[in-house]
């Protein structure tokens, strides 16, 4: 972000990018998803079909949700296979 | 001398044929192109010149005007100079991407020949197409002549994209009246409008991978007015950029535009306010009443977008009665859009004309010499008697 508003750049144009990073869309989630890892085959359906790029992934295995961007969307859920459905969705603990 | 570069290599040409010329000497990166009468035969021509490899330029066949225009934004995005031509019906469906170029800071350039808006459905000119768009943020240029609109649409490409104003351009001219009637004019060489115009350099690119930028993003309370505010300031800012590309071309071709054309203005005390090409019939009134005696001048804009509204409070200050001539209607009950604004333009001088709106023209109806000679007898009334008959009145009806 520029120093000043008035050092906006003209026509509102983002002069760098990957700033989606910064912008936390945690907060629009009502529903959380979760993972059985027991269930969990890291057949990697969940992290390709993610919008958000929220599923995180290491050494080859998912190992869990980046809840300052996940929206809860819950397409991870939809996309789990049939045989294995190890996300489901459950409300925010308030 | 300055004459002989404006009247060398004259030739007759229609408004249409001149700006297809006009384009094809500018050489636009991408035309975005749907075809509306009386605009047509600009695309028509230009396609040809696509289709001989007279030109560099991508010419796009979209499926309308929202997307020729979607296509300008994307592609002026992207850096390209960009081009198209439009009227009526085509402009109006181009409305809601007239505000994302403006507001995107995109120096596109269009040709908007002036056609009236249906209903009733009406192909000739009037000005209601234009009139619709004068808030979108974009310059608007009107062209009395051939060669004005010849003149205005190389000029448009410097005003758009001078970095102090950084916004689309629209040149306008009367549709069948200019841009099918064949008139005098004078083309420049292509190299002298190349020279002209310069080489586009783009503040940004799309397609520079190595800088990657998000255009279009959303903005929020926080941020939304300031880009409104910057817009507004160039817009400001792009009355002085008129002025000045405006000389540096009559220096180069001796062809001289000013923001407005005051005629026979000086000691006038009864003036005709008017748009586009109806300012020649009026001129050849001027010059008939001066003949008899009466103090009678007019004066055309040639920018209304920025408005140039000291320009004009200056040119009419000394006037008794005004009338404002439009081509179009506001349907407000009080007066066409040029009157609401020249009218305001000059209530802040200390002696003020009476001002009156006469709406003229629509759908192409005809403005003839006695319509033009009505309305200034109807002013030299006003001033012998200090009262005005109607504010606001349909002429040619």
């Amino acid at each position: 972000m520029a120093e000043t508003k008035k050092d906006l750049p003209k026509g509102g144009v983002i002069e760098k990018g990957g700033t989606a990073h910064d912008y936390y869309t945690g907060g629009w989630r009502k529903l959380v998803p979760v993972v059985n890892k027991d269930k969990c085959t890291n057949c990697m359906i969940c992290w390709v079909m993610c919008p958000d790029s929220a599923v995180i992934v290491q050494d080859g295995k998912m190992i869990g949700f980046d809840l300052e961007h996940c929206k809860g969307c819950g397409i991870c859920a939809v996309e789990c296979p049939d045989k294995v459905k190890a996300i489901k969705m459950e409300e925010e603990a308030s | 001398m300055a004459t002989n570069t404006a009247m060398k290599k004259q030739t007759g040409l229609t408004g249409n044929s001149a700006i297809a010329i006009a384009m094809k000497q500018i050489n636009p990166d991408v035309c975005p192109a749907y075809p509306i009468t009386p605009s047509t035969a600009i695309i028509e021509d230009f396609s040809s010149y696509v289709a001989d490899g007279d030109v560099d330029t991508e010419l796009i066949t979209v499926e309308s005007e929202h997307s020729a225009m979607s296509a300008c934004i994307g592609a002026a995005a992207a850096g390209a100079r960009v081009m198209t031509a439009t009227s009526s019906q085509g402009l109006a469906l181009m409305w809601e991407m007239l505000y994302i170029a403006s507001g995107m800071r995109l120096p596109i350039v269009i040709t908007n020949v002036n056609r009236a808006l249906s209903a009733p459905i009406n192909i000739h000119c009037d000005h209601s197409d234009s009139m619709g768009a004068r808030d979108a943020g974009w310059v608007q240029l009107y062209s009395e002549t051939v060669q004005e609109a010849y003149d205005n649409l190389i000029m448009a490409v410097r005003i758009a994209e001078n970095e102090k104003v950084l916004l689309p351009v629209m040149v306008c001219l009367d549709g069948f009246i200019t841009s099918h009637a064949i008139e005098n004019i004078t083309l420049l060489d292509k190299a002298e409008v190349q020279s002209f115009i310069g080489e586009y350099k783009p503040e940004r690119s799309l397609l520079d991978i190595d800088h990657p930028s998000t255009f279009g993003a959303m903005t929020l309370q926080d941020a939304y007015m300031t880009f409104k505010h910057q817009q507004s300031e160039a817009m400001t800012r792009a009355k002085d950029v008129v002025s000045s590309v405006s000389a540096e071309f009559a220096k180069k071709f001796g062809r001289n535009y000013g923001l407005i054309d005051a005629y026979r203005l000086e000691d006038a005390e009864i003036a005709i306010v008017i748009l586009n090409s109806a300012a020649g019939t009026t001129k050849v009134v001027v010059d008939e009443l001066r003949k008899q005696g009466k103090k009678a001048g007019m004066l055309r804009l040639r920018l209304f977008r920025p408005l140039p509204h000291k320009e004009i409070a200056d040119a009419l200050k000394n006037c008794k009665a005004v009338a404002v001539l439009d081509r179009a209607d506001s349907m407000n009950d009080f007066g066409g859009p040029l009157f609401n604004e020249v009218r305001s333009a000059l209530y802040d001088g200390e002696t003020r004309p009476k001002v009156i709106s006469r709406i003229y023209g629509l759908g192409g109806r005809d403005y003839k010499i006695k319509d033009a000679t009505d309305v200034f007898d109807e002013l030299s009334a006003a001033v012998k008697t200090g009262k005005t008959d109607t504010l606001t009145k349909y002429i040619t009806l």
